[in-house]
């Protein structure tokens, strides 16, 4: 991961958060009465959370609140004014009703694996971590369901499962620590969505607390429940509407049999249509995934699977079930891929095989972090027929920017995750790498497609929600945020930009001669 | 809130239709009177007693792109669900949740907003989980679109998805994309002869064994299960079930009628004459492996257990607190006179929730008064 500190990366305005000193700054004794009401406030805040909290779950000194200044996105820092630890649902309830009443901003955290700095801390603000509500509360093996705490880590649930025979089926690639409540917020999908769905998709209820700290609950045990279908507003929310303490998750019995097709393709266009070409032959793969070549030699040295180093594009294309129905899948897209023109194919034989044939698509990050100092992980989504002209115009933003790129693509899903590669000591290279991350986001808006498929838009992507949507549309979002959180208590600043951020983004545009996307193709 | 800073990129809109239905909105908003929005008009009956000025989408009408490779369909609202489901069978691939069909003239807009799915629901999903993107006219007339047309998409709250069910109290859908996939290979219909509890708890059974379920309905001591997807794994299964459950298969004819009846509401069972005063229809959903509830009248399960209709004349309360027991609620699908909400109460923070968000989607109380709750 990158490692450079920008403080001041989001305005003020927005977040709230800490700015570089400005040299026009006020006078010494501003500073000092500043830092002083700080001080006050901080003692304030914590007498009413020592309240409801014994001492050891609440942190306030730089030195313990420090490793809660940034989540997976380091290039943003920024320290906690308070970090309450609850270990009940209780206290969860009793910091949400202390911090309603002295108006005091609140940003939930899970395992802090975010890559879009959804948790990242507010200056004047208490970062509520989760991490200790971490039980596994019921396991019903008929229903096929799971009761967990909001901190149970994603796998974990998996695990206690596997004696059942059953699974959690999405699978973020920080499975082994991201959190199932940070899932929730930030809806997260993995290398198996086309089939398998998001988190909306294999989540049945949550369970929590709004703002004020009063019990709340989106969906039953039911497959539907009364009223608005509010559990898809709060799946992805990006803790800005409530606080999830309990998860109930679907779980899926697990295939008996799995197996990995990998081909080889001379051109990414070929490999583009043979997507196309799996999906307009009915199939769902298990998994479809894409790597280009610079990433393929990258994860090959790392990794030494036997990758094809000629090959412009590598698949990989997964089928689960029956051994019955895998046979009669992989023999389906076998035909599909070598009509696509594969160069080369290979089925898995066995599990070994399989997971050697995965292991550099799931090293693709350290494998990058090898070949470079740092690197920016991007995350967008494209109608899947625009996957070799995305690749194209990424090859020419390599020279815009002057920067290497390498691509991993969930490819049945349309959902990329370019990795620019770059060095975070060198000031320009970051803010190259920054305009090349926006340039990519925006193509994708162009191409018809999102600026984020899976990893949220945190503070990494508020310019990008301007362009995005329109204004009414941001503030129709904004308004739905104040219909449940009406004094903007909850992770304030994050993931719907203020209109008035996006006005000053627009002009920016404009000032560069560019109008902000006025022929926007929008569906 | 901040003054609007740019307003007419993206909002403004060449659709003809689509001006004047925002006309007619603002209008509507300036007197502070209410619109009844309409689209084929099959399902009248259902939720509170539609009121105000008809607001008609039937014009809005048309496949706005459809691209088999893509798994994605947009269409306009009004769009009739027949055309839509000719254009996905020629290239195989289905609305996979089965909406029910109440009427011939039933659209895509209507679909949404009642949120209903057919057989299919329990295992492939419902009609929110096919939701890509949607455009609505809020109260304000702006034409605001959320989602998009791609697989994923988690850029700012997903709105398009709370439209399933929303029966029009939020704003005009205007337009609507959706997740298209392939029709299974392979189906097969078994029949079996079980009670209501075994049923039941056959159904959990074989779909927590893998085995491709599909479908599922139990009534009168008889069930039929629907097992659907690769060619090998439903013979595989078929072969099982009829060797372990004396299970017998229905030909592909039998099967088609039987799930197009369950599907549409054809069958008799779902029908309330007027002139029976006291007999309501009931839908149930509760949590699929609640045993068999004590209700008096015929029950029909579908679901693999988690939706359960009730005809009934038992008194609306007995109903409710059977289907709360156990986790669900019950809503009240059709009666003669449509006296009370169809909904059982909401807790008092969801009640919070949902007049705070039809307040800052439809400030004026426009849309489907008593649609979805009196006091909505």
């Amino acid at each position: 991961m990158q490692d450079s500190k920008i403080e001041s990366a989001t305005t003020p305005a927005d977040t709230g958060l800490a700015v570089l000193p400005d040299p026009a700054s006020p006078l010494p004794i501003d500073d000092l009465r500043a830092a002083t009401a700080e001080v006050v406030r901080q003692e304030q805040v914590l007498a009413a959370l020592a309240a409801e909290l014994p001492a050891r779950s609440l942190l306030y000194r730089q030195e313990d609140t420090v490793a809660y200044e940034c989540d997976g996105l380091t290039a943003y820092r920024q320290k906690p004014m308070i970090v309450a630890l609850p270990e009940s649902e209780e206290q969860v309830s009793a910091v949400l009703r202390v911090c309603h009443a002295l108006q005091v901003p609140v940003v939930a955290r899970g395992a802090g694996t975010g890559l879009s700095g959804g948790a990242l801390p507010h200056k004047a603000g208490v970062t509520l971590s989760l991490a200790r509500l971490n039980r596994i509360l019921h396991v019903d093996p008929v229903a096929r369901t799971a009761l967990v705490e909001c901190g149970v880590r994603n796998l974990a649930i998996s695990d206690a499962v596997a004696p059942l025979g059953l699974y959690y089926a999405p699978d973020p690639s920080s499975q082994i620590a991201c959190t199932i409540g940070g899932n929730v917020a930030e809806n997260s999908g993995g290398v198996h969505c086309l089939k398998y769905g998001l988190t909306l998709h294999n989540v049945l209820r949550v369970q929590g607390f709004s703002v004020t700290g009063a019990a709340v609950e989106f969906g039953s045990l039911a497959l539907d429940s009364p009223g608005l279908d509010l559990l898809p507003l709060v799946v992805g929310s990006e803790g800005m509407l409530a606080v999830v303490t309990r998860v109930t998750v679907r779980l899926t019995p697990k295939p008996k049999l799995a197996r990995c097709i990998m081909a080889s393709f001379a051109s990414v266009e070929a490999a583009g249509d043979a997507v196309a070409g799996v999906i307009a032959a009915g199939i769902i793969p298990a998994g479809l995934e894409l790597m280009d070549k610079p990433m393929t030699i990258a994860v090959e040295s790392f990794v030494g699977a036997g990758y094809d180093l000629d090959a412009a594009a590598i698949l990989l294309c997964e089928s689960d079930g029956t051994p019955a129905e895998v046979d009669e899948e992989i023999a389906h897209m076998r035909v599909v891929l070598e009509r696509c023109g594969a160069t080369r194919l290979e089925v898995s034989e066995n599990e070994a095989q399989r997971l050697r044939f995965w292991s550099g698509r799931k090293n693709a990050f350290p494998a990058s972090g090898r070949i470079s100092p740092d690197y920016m992980c991007m995350d967008s989504t494209i109608p899947r027929k625009r996957l070799a002209q995305m690749l194209r115009a990424i090859e020419a933003m390599e020279s815009t920017y002057k920067l290497r790129c390498v691509n991993v693509f969930h490819a049945g899903d349309g959902n990329l995750h370019p990795l620019i590669l770059y060095d975070a000591n060198d000031p320009d290279q970051l803010h190259r790498c920054e305009r090349f991350g926006a340039d990519i986001l925006e193509t994708s808006i162009r191409m018809g497609g999102s600026i984020t498929g899976e990893h949220g838009v945190g503070v990494e992507k508020l310019s990008s929600m301007c362009v995005q949507f329109s204004p009414q549309e941001r503030a129709q979002m904004l308004g739905v945020k104040h219909a449940f959180d009406p004094q903007g208590l909850l992770n304030p600043g994050k993931s719907i930009p203020s209109l008035q951020r996006c006005a000053e983004y627009g002009r920016m545009h404009v000032h560069k001669g560019v109008l902000p996307f006025a022929d926007l193709p929008r569906f | 809130m901040e003054a609007v800073a740019d307003d007419t990129a993206n909002t403004a809109t060449d659709d003809p239709v689509v001006r004047r239905l925002a006309d007619q909105v603002r209008t509507a908003s300036g007197a502070s009177s209410a619109l009844r929005i309409r689209g084929g008009g099959t399902k009248d009956f259902y939720g509170g007693e539609p009121t105000g000025a008809p607001l008609d989408t039937s014009e809005l009408r048309g496949i706005s792109s459809y691209e088999p490779t893509e798994m994605v369909l947009t269409a306009r609202a009004g769009t009739p669900l027949s055309e839509i489901e000719a254009a996905l069978a020629e290239h195989n691939q289905h609305l996979a949740f089965e909406p029910p069909r109440f009427g011939p003239s039933g659209t895509v807009g209507g679909m949404l907003a009642a949120g209903l799915a057919g057989p299919s629901r329990a295992w492939v999903g419902g009609v929110r989980d096919f939701v890509l993107g949607a455009s609505l006219l809020n109260g304000r007339g702006e034409l605001l679109r959320f989602g998009g047309q791609v697989m994923k998409n988690v850029a700012g709250f997903d709105v398009s998805r709370v439209l399933a069910g929303s029966l029009g109290v939020l704003g005009v859908i205007c337009e609507v994309s959706l997740k298209v996939p392939p029709v299974p290979a392979r189906s097969a219909t078994l029949r079996f002869s079980f009670d209501q509890a075994q049923a039941i708890e056959r159904v959990q059974a074989w779909a927590g064994a893998a085995l491709p379920v599909n479908a599922s309905v139990w009534r009168d001591g008889t069930l039929h299960l629907r097992l659907a997807g690769a060619k090998a794994a439903v013979l595989e299964a078929v072969a099982t079930l009829r060797r372990t459950c004396g299970a017998k298969a229905l030909d592909d004819e039998e099967a088609a009628v039987l799930w197009g009846a369950l599907r549409d509401q054809l069958d008799p069972f779902f029908q309330v004459p007027a002139m029976t005063a006291g007999l309501r229809l009931w839908r149930l959903s509760v949590p699929a492996n609640s045993a068999p509830l004590a209700l008096e009248g015929e029950m029909l399960i579908e679901w693999g257990g988690a939706q359960r209709w009730l005809r009934s004349s038992t008194a609306p309360e007995a109903v409710h607190a059977a289907a709360t027991r156990v986790g669900g609620h019950a809503a009240l699908f059709r009666c003669a006179r449509r006296e009370t909400d169809f909904l059982p109460p909401l807790s008092a923070e969801l009640e919070r929730l949902h007049r705070s968000l039809k307040a800052s989607f439809d400030p004026h109380n426009v849309f489907n008064r008593g649609r979805l709750y009196s006091w909505l």
